[in-house]
């Protein structure tokens, strides 16, 4: 059959590729621009080369602040996942109730992050704050400002307040697309609940849970607003995680070289790790369809 | 293995049922004989599902009790009950193989796994599945699928009771076949009791001793295939039950003598006076076709030649009804009236069978 060519045709992505031109290629190119030049102000730059990603390789301030990120990101999954899916074998299945979670629960999700880090910080305040007041009264030395531990557990739960939600209800969709049928066969070859989880539940929402991990580690890796705004970063750098870092160096110090090269090796790593999370998943999808 | 007795049992799905519609299952009573194998046959929606989950445990009556061998298991668990069942959706545990698949119900009852894998290779063998034991069950055909759930069912030998629900509805007719001769064998080899539910009569007539037809969450009839055949004991068992189903007048019935459409049409028995709508059934395999003399007057239709005998649609004063000639035998030219072998005729009062009166007497 002969194809008719036309090359015209191309003229239609055109939109596409100035919108993406303008919104992420020409701002990320400027990072390229400034992580290779350096200047000693008067807007004057010369060639640094790779200087500054050679600097920040050897900075222990950022392996540190990625040391920090690994960790909280990694303790909030530990929790939201599990926590996660436990909600939702809980939650209802249908009728009134189930709605009445399903929206309970999609409220932390609408509350836009500068609120719930000010929520967070006035909440735990010692003087004012429900949380931090009551402790104070229980006898418990509680400060998130002054005590790195509290500070760690208040964003933690901060983290996990706002955004278990988000696992719930993926996970929740995920078990209700399970079919009676499958209950009512385990039921009859007198599987175990713990079976019934692991054999039944579990598989079914592999699928979303991959995607909630994926969608809670990628956003947290890149948090940013809530910690700053509870804890500025602090006490000394105990929570700066890699963002806070950045803006630290960029805006604080005004380090545009360092602070691009570092936001250009933020992004690879962020990359690289989807990349990694991708392949894994569409291999298990490989697996599953043989 | 166990009787299971049926005591007044009956099952809405709404909390608090009305009407009689609101009823899935209608009030039954029933006794499930110990070893023998029943179809439980009827059309989609008539509660064969319902009364299968009520009797497995799956689901709890709303009204009534179970027995199993005269102990009252209406509260029990599933687990306690025993029984094995197939479902009309296929199951499998995906991250499984197929071997633990077939292996998961003994698994769960701690059997000895010597005892498991002998069970679970001569369940393979049954559903031809030898060769796929250690493949997972993932990814595998919807009839492949089916076989699983079936060989799941078949695995336990020491069951009370093996109940299958439309379970090959998505397998191809050759392994339809050969998937219920096996059932057959299996049924001869340990002796369940079996409830083999289905909406396809040849499936029912074929497999069981015993049929039960449902219709509209009532049992209407329990019987063999001869006796649903020839006397159907409600018009929508006539109706289910033969190819084409059996043909239904309205008419006024006295003694021995039907009148339809004004024509004295002659029965076999004497019946006494029946009240409510009364109808006369007859399959269409007793339905005589001929040119002038007595009869009913009935203008053909359609002539339908379906291999092994030929269908003539009739319109016999507005109502649509049918005959089955043999293949050999030839529409009678000018055809014009029809009559019933006076014995194969059926007296229906509001949709129920009327006894005749000699037979009744001879009863009592
Ligand atoms: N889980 C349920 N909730 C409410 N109604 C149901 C449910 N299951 C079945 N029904 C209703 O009960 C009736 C009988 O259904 P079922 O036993 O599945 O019929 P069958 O298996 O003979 O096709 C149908 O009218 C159906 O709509
Ligand atoms: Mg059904």
């Amino acid at each position: 059959m002969n194809k008719t060519v036309n090359q015209k045709a191309w003229f239609l992505v055109l939109p596409v590729l100035i919108l993406v031109g303008f919104s992420a290629v020409i701002p990320l190119m400027t990072v390229v621009n400034y992580s290779v030049q350096d200047t000693f102000g008067n807007n004057v730059f010369f060639w640094a080369g790779l200087d500054w990603f050679r600097d920040m390789l050897e900075s222990e301030r950022m392996w540190n602040a990625l040391g920090r990120q690994l960790v909280f990101s990694g303790i909030i999954l530990a929790i939201e996942v599990p926590l996660g899916i436990f909600v939702a074998l809980n939650m209802p299945k249908k009728g009134f109730w189930a709605s009445f979670c399903l929206v309970l629960m999609s409220l932390p999700l609408l509350i836009p992050w500068n609120v719930v880090g000010t929520i967070w910080q006035i909440f735990g305040r010692v003087d004012i704050g429900l949380l931090g007041y009551v402790l104070a009264k229980l006898g418990v030395n509680y400060n998130y400002t002054q005590n790195v531990i509290d500070a760690w557990a208040t964003v933690i739960v901060m983290d996990v307040w706002h955004w278990t939600s988000l696992v719930a209800l993926l996970a929740y969709a995920g078990l209700q697309s399970i079919p009676d049928a499958y209950y009512q066969a385990a039921k009859i070859d007198q599987a175990s609940r713990w079976k019934v989880f692991r054999f039944i539940e579990l598989p079914k929402m592999a699928g979303v849970l991959m995607i909630a991990i994926l969608l809670r580690f990628m956003d947290s890796f890149m948090i940013y607003t809530e910690p700053f705004v509870v804890t500025g970063g602090g006490p000394g750098n105990a929570t700066t995680f890699l963002s806070i870092d950045l803006v630290k160096m960029a805006l604080g110090q005004f380090d545009l070289g360092p602070a691009a090269a570092f936001s250009l090796m933020y992004f690879l790593v962020i990359l690289l790790i989807s990349w990694v999370f991708y392949t894994v998943m569409t291999n298990l999808d490989k697996r599953d369809g043989v | 293995m166990a009787k299971i007795t049926l005591d007044n049992l009956a099952h809405s799905y709404l909390k608090h049922p009305q009407s009689d519609d609101d009823w899935a299952l209608k009030e039954l009573n029933h006794d499930w004989v110990d070893g023998e194998a029943y179809a439980l046959l009827g059309s989609s929606g008539c509660g064969k599902s319902t009364l299968l989950n009520i009797i497995s445990g799956l689901l709890r009556p709303s009204r009534g009790r179970i027995l199993f061998d005269g102990r009252d298991v209406t509260d029990a668990p599933t687990a306690e009950r025993n029984i094995a069942q197939v479902f009309q959706f296929p199951v499998v545990y995906d991250t499984m193989s197929v071997g633990e698949n077939l292996a998961f119900p003994l698994k769960n009852r701690g059997a000895d796994p010597k005892y498991i894998a002998e069970r679970v290779n001569a369940i393979a063998a049954m559903i031809g599945m030898e060769e796929q034991l250690k493949r997972k069950a993932r990814g595998l055909t919807a009839d492949a699928k089916q076989k699983i759930s079936l060989g799941r069912g078949m695995v336990r030998e020491d069951v009370n009771a093996l109940l299958f629900d439309e379970p090959l509805t998505v397998i191809d007719p050759h392994m339809k076949w050969e998937l219920r001769t096996q059932l057959k064998q299996l049924h001869h080899d340990f002796g369940h009791t079996m409830i083999y539910v289905t909406h396809d009569q040849t499936e029912a007539l074929t497999f069981a001793d015993k049929v039960v037809v449902m219709y509209d969450g009532r049992v209407v009839q329990i019987g063999t295939p001869q006796e649903l055949f020839e006397r159907p004991a409600h018009t929508f068992v006539g109706f289910f039950i033969g190819s084409p189903g059996m043909n239904l007048f309205d008419a006024q019935v006295s003694g021995t003598t039907a009148t339809v459409q004004g024509v004295s049409v002659p029965l076999g028995d004497s019946y006494a006076p029946v009240a409510g709508q009364v109808q006369i059934g007859v399959r269409p395999e007793f339905v005589r076709l001929h040119a002038g003399g007595e009869g009913l007057p009935a203008r053909i239709t359609r002539v339908e030649d379906v291999g092994r005998h030929k269908i003539v649609r009739l319109d016999v004063g507005g109502t649509a009804a049918n005959a089955i000639l043999d293949e050999g035998t030839p529409v009678p030219a000018g055809a014009d009236r029809v009559s019933f072998d006076a014995d194969a005729i059926n007296v229906y009062a509001d949709d129920w069978r009327v006894a005749p009166q000699n037979l009744q007497g001879r009863a009592a």
